[in-house]
This record gives structure tokens, sequence and C-alpha cells, in this order.
């Protein structure tokens, strides 16, 4: 085809006189844009709307069909049913063990490979590699390491004379469990963050604390933990946020038990839309999440515009 | 006393913080280990020894694998989905980010302001109503929902705004020039705009697979039969019928699913990691 001469595509494209060019450059821009927004409209806003219309009808396997009830399912889940603070604990939980020790750790194993060293790359490799393993495999892998007497990790700690619990069995071990086995799979992702910003850090600002005899642990404090700042920030939302979606990862390892010791908010929406057909209950739970998630996003945005 | 000389000082604070890491690193490394090395043992060997070389070398368990349920066909689907949920995620939000970063219209940052909202909802939010959606469609037990949602939801708007960043970093120059020889806006977009930012194809289409490849909420719910689970789906599915895990099954299984993955990452792991950092910094 090649290109056509010049004076001749600018007759053709100049079919249309009535229009101006700022017109047809905004009319090219929804065209642009139409299948993004056409599946948002479709798939997230009515979507979203739907449920807050669910949430306030009452609708399972009895009903059969949508009545409204108003604020009822809430009440219920706030007030009244002793599972929905089981679970909001629970989610809590996980994310208070979750995001403190992926942050720590991400950010020591950032530290330490932020250099250059010989086998930089090959750790940077390992650490980051359950990131692009399936939460599906590893929870796998995982559970089957965490077999009550016979699994490897028991064997292990056999072996040292210590009597490992069977830890996908008691409530309290099972949420343990589920923590640190998210916080391997996905520390790597927090990890190459804080790498990025760390090597973002001038090194004259090193080089200079050095000169007026600052210590390791001085420079670190007074220097990179501040202009971290912004990073830890990002990573503490992201992360945070993270926590309440995490799904599979509990599904496929603990199933939510033991006695619902890890039931997080995101499985129990599952649960009771998929599994109990409560839709209008599970609707009134999904429009909580909403809320919490919102409002974590907008801590961050207002934080952030504080820190600029 | 004479031991201490900086230059050793520092190579013993090397070794340290190598062996430290070597450590810390078992946790991550040992369970892709243990999982080939399990799945390669027999039913009865795998409780029995904590021995990473399998006694007897039960191949047959990646030929089991098979034969237990439609894998093959299960292996397909998820390679197939993810293939075309990259496509026409790399379409849709190129188009979309590329009207977002250079073309001038009223509302252009409301627009942007009304997608980036939906960036961090999870899907648990409004999986419900899409489920009613794709019944009356007559979607379930199909893979319409698993190709349709990952591509309009947050993944690809998410992926939209990578775009758009780069777009904006591409130089105009370039693009008058397109279009002084006469070529239309989607000329300008297909021939200059894409083929420069293929960094940023690239990072969207290293994370949209891997998201796909590893979606497991949604084939849970849509899909039913076993010839059209998708791996991640079908990994946990052998079982013996009261529903215990047999588990060299399960561990060749995810052998079988999570090794192709490792070595495209390692082959490309600088270019994997940094299209991950890329879309971290901007979530």
């Amino acid at each position: 085809m090649g290109q056509p001469a010049t004076m001749a595509a600018r007759a053709q494209r100049n079919d249309a006189p009535w229009l101006t060019l700022k017109m047809r450059e905004a009319m090219e821009a929804w065209l642009f844009l139409s299948p993004t927004l056409a599946g948002f409209l479709i798939f997230f806003v009515a979507p979203l709307v739907a449920v807050l219309g669910y949430s306030l009808t009452e609708w399972n396997l009895l009903s059969q069909q949508a009545t409204f009830v108003g604020l009822a399912n809430y009440d219920d889940a706030l007030m009244r049913n002793a599972d929905f603070w089981h679970v909001a604990r629970n989610s809590a939980v996980f994310a208070l063990g979750l995001v403190p020790l992926n942050m720590a750790l991400a950010l020591l194993l950032a530290l330490a490979l932020s250099g250059r060293f010989r086998g930089v790359v090959v750790f940077r490799t390992i650490f980051f590699a359950p990131v692009v393993t399936s939460a599906a495999a590893w929870a796998i892998v995982w559970k089957f390491q965490l077999q009550g007497e016979a699994g490897f990790i028991n064997q292990v700690l056999a072996g040292i004379g210590i009597t490992g619990p069977n830890w996908l069995r008691e409530p309290n071990w099972a949420m343990a469990a589920v923590i640190v086995t998210r916080v391997i799979k996905m520390v790597g992702l927090n990890m190459i963050l804080y790498i990025a910003a760390l090597q973002a850090i001038p090194r004259d600002y090193d080089a200079a604390a050095r000169l007026e005899g600052a210590s390791g642990l001085q420079i670190f404090r007074m220097i990179t933990w501040p202009l971290l700042g912004p990073t830890t920030l990002v990573i503490m939302v992201i992360t945070t946020i993270g926590s309440f979606k995490v799904f599979d990862h509990i599904y496929l390892m603990t199933g939510g038990g033991p006695e619902n010791g890890t039931l997080v908010l995101a499985f129990y929406i599952y649960q009771q839309g998929f599994e109990f057909f409560n839709v209008g209950y599970a609707s009134a739970l999904a429009m909580i999440m909403f809320v919490i998630v919102m409002a974590l996003t907008v801590v961050q945005l207002a934080l952030r515009r504080k820190d600029t | 006393m004479d031991a201490l000389t900086p230059r050793r000082l520092r190579l013993i604070n090397q070794i340290c913080w190598t062996l430290a890491l070597c450590v810390a690193a078992i946790p991550f490394l040992f369970p892709f280990i243990w999982m080939v090395s399990s799945g390669l043992k027999s039913a009865n060997e795998i409780f029995g020894s904590p021995s990473i070389v399998p006694r007897a070398w039960q191949w047959q368990n990646f030929v089991e694998v098979f034969s237990y349920q439609p894998f093959a066909r299960q292996y397909f689907n998820s390679l197939y989905i993810a293939l075309t949920v990259t496509a026409a995620t790399l379409l849709v939000s190129s188009l979309a980010g590329y009207a977002l970063a250079r073309l001038r219209f009223a509302g252009s940052a409301l627009i942007g302001l009304f997608l980036v909202s939906a960036l961090m909802v999870p899907e648990e939010v409004t999986i419900l109503p899409n489920f009613f959606m794709m019944r009356r469609v007559g979607f379930i037990d199909s893979h319409w929902p698993l190709i349709l949602l990952p591509v309009f939801g947050p993944q690809g708007i998410m992926a939209t705004f990578l775009m758009r960043q780069y777009f904006m970093a591409v130089p105009r120059e370039l693009e008058e020039a397109g279009k002084m020889d006469g070529l239309s806006r989607f000329g300008v977009w297909w021939r200059i705009a894409v083929p420069l930012s293929r960094p940023a194809l690239a990072a969207v289409a290293i994370i949209t697979f891997l998201n796909s490849w590893n979606l497991f909420l949604e084939p849970l719910i849509f899909v039913s039969s076993l010839e059209k689970f998708t791996l991640p789906l079908a990994l946990s599915n052998f079982t013996d019928p009261y529903g215990a895990p047999l588990w060299h099954l399960q561990l060749a299984a995810t052998t079988l699913a999570v090794v192709p993955i490792l070595i495209v990452y390692v082959i490309a792991q600088r270019q994997i990691v940094e299209s991950f950092a890329l879309s971290g910094v901007k979530g």
C-alpha cells in the first residue's frame, strides 16, 4: 500500500468539512475509548449499581426472588449476625499479620539486594519466583508440606525434636500458616518496588553522610527511610487492599476452616453468594467490602497529597 | 593483629550477607524442588521419606495425570484463554490509552478519574451481578466470562493506564510527521505510536497473560464441566472418590503447570520483573 500522496490524503480526509478539527478529534477519542468504556459500563458500573440494589433485597434459595427489605441485610451483618464480626476479625488479623511482615521482609531483602554484587540477580530471581507462580499451585504445594505428622515441615521439626502442630487443622496455626505462606508468595513484588526506590536515591547522600561519620544504621534512619516514605505509603496501601482480595490462596489451603478460623471477607462473600445462595446478604457484604476498600484508597490519596 | 584489614572486613561482611540470603531463600525455592520431587514419587512413598530424591522414579505419574481427567484439554483451555485475553487487552487498552494520552476532548480528565476509581475494587464486589448477567446471556459453563471479565475489569484498566503513561512519552514530532504524510488518526496510532511502544506492550502482555493463567475465582464460579476447567481449577481436582487429595498426581500436575512458566521466567527474568515493577508503581 505504501504512503498515499499527501495532497490526495488531505483531500480525502476532509470529506466532512462541517466538522471542525476539534470536533473530529473528540469523535476519534470517543471511538478509541468506546470498547473500554462499553466494557467498563457493562462489567463494572452496572454490576456495582446492581449489587447495591441486591443488597437491599431479601433474595435466597427459599424466596427464589428478590423482595425489597431496605437495610435489613446490613442490619443483619453489622448488628445481629455474629458470623460477620468473626469474619471481620479474621480479615483484620490476616491484614495486620500480613502487611507488616510483608513490608518488613520486603525492605530487608531490598536493602540486601539493591546493590551490585555477584549473585544478586540470582537472589532476586529466587525471591520473585513465587510471584509469577499461580496461587493455586503455591497453595497446593504448601498444603502438602504442612500436612499433619507426615508433612515435610513437621518431619523436619521432628528431626530436631519438635512436635509440630497439625498446621492447617488448628484455627490459630492455620491463620499463621496462611499468612506466612502468602507473605512468601507475594513479598517479591514489594521487594522490587523497594529496590527501585532505593536505587533512585543518589549515591552522594550516602557518601556525604559517611564523610560526616554517620554509621550505617544512622544513614538508614536519617536518610534512607525518610526518602523511602512515598514508596512505603504506596506499598502499604496496595498490600493492605491486596490482603482483602485474597481468596484462592485460602480457599485451597484451608477452605476457610478449621472452625471458620481462616474465613475472611472475600471468602465469606463467595460462600454466602455461591454456596448458600444468600444473594441479598452476600451483596450487602460486597458493598461493605467496597466501602472499606474505597476508604483505604481515599486515605492513601489524602496522605499522598499531604506528602508532596 | 594483622587480620582485619578493611578489605577482609568487606569480604567477611559479604560472606555473611550471602549466607543469610541463602538461608532466607530456602522457603522461596524449596517448595518448587519439593513439588517436582514429590510429583515423581509413588503414592506410598510420598509420605514415607523426607528424601528429595525419589526411591523409585514414578514417571508414570505424569502419564496418569492425563488419563485421570482431561488434563491436556484443561491445559489447552488455560493457554488459549490466556492468549486471547492478552491479545484483546493489548488491543483495547492501547486504543483507550492512546486516546487518554494524546487526544484532547471535553471530559478527558473525568473519564480518566472514572476509570481509575475502578482499579482498586476487588472482583468479589461485582462478581454476583456479573454471574447473573452471564447466566442471562447463556455464558455459564463457557469461557466467555473468563475472557470478558479480565479484559474489561481492573486488569484491563490498569493496562490502559500503563499504555497511556507510555504513549505520553512518545515524541509528538514523530506523530506530526506521520500526519503530514497523510496518515489518519488510526494510522498514526497503528503505524507510529504502537510500534514505538513495544516495551509497554510487552509489560502489559506479560502481566495480562500471567493474570489470566492464574485466574481462580472466575473459573470456580462460571465453569462446571471438567473439559472446560482451566489449570488452577484442575490442579486440586485430583482426588480419590472421597475427596481426599491424590498428592502424587496433584503435585505432578502442578509441576506440569508451573515449570514451563518458571523456565520462561528465568529466561526473561529482567523483563518480567520490570513489568511488575511498572504496574505496581502505577497501582
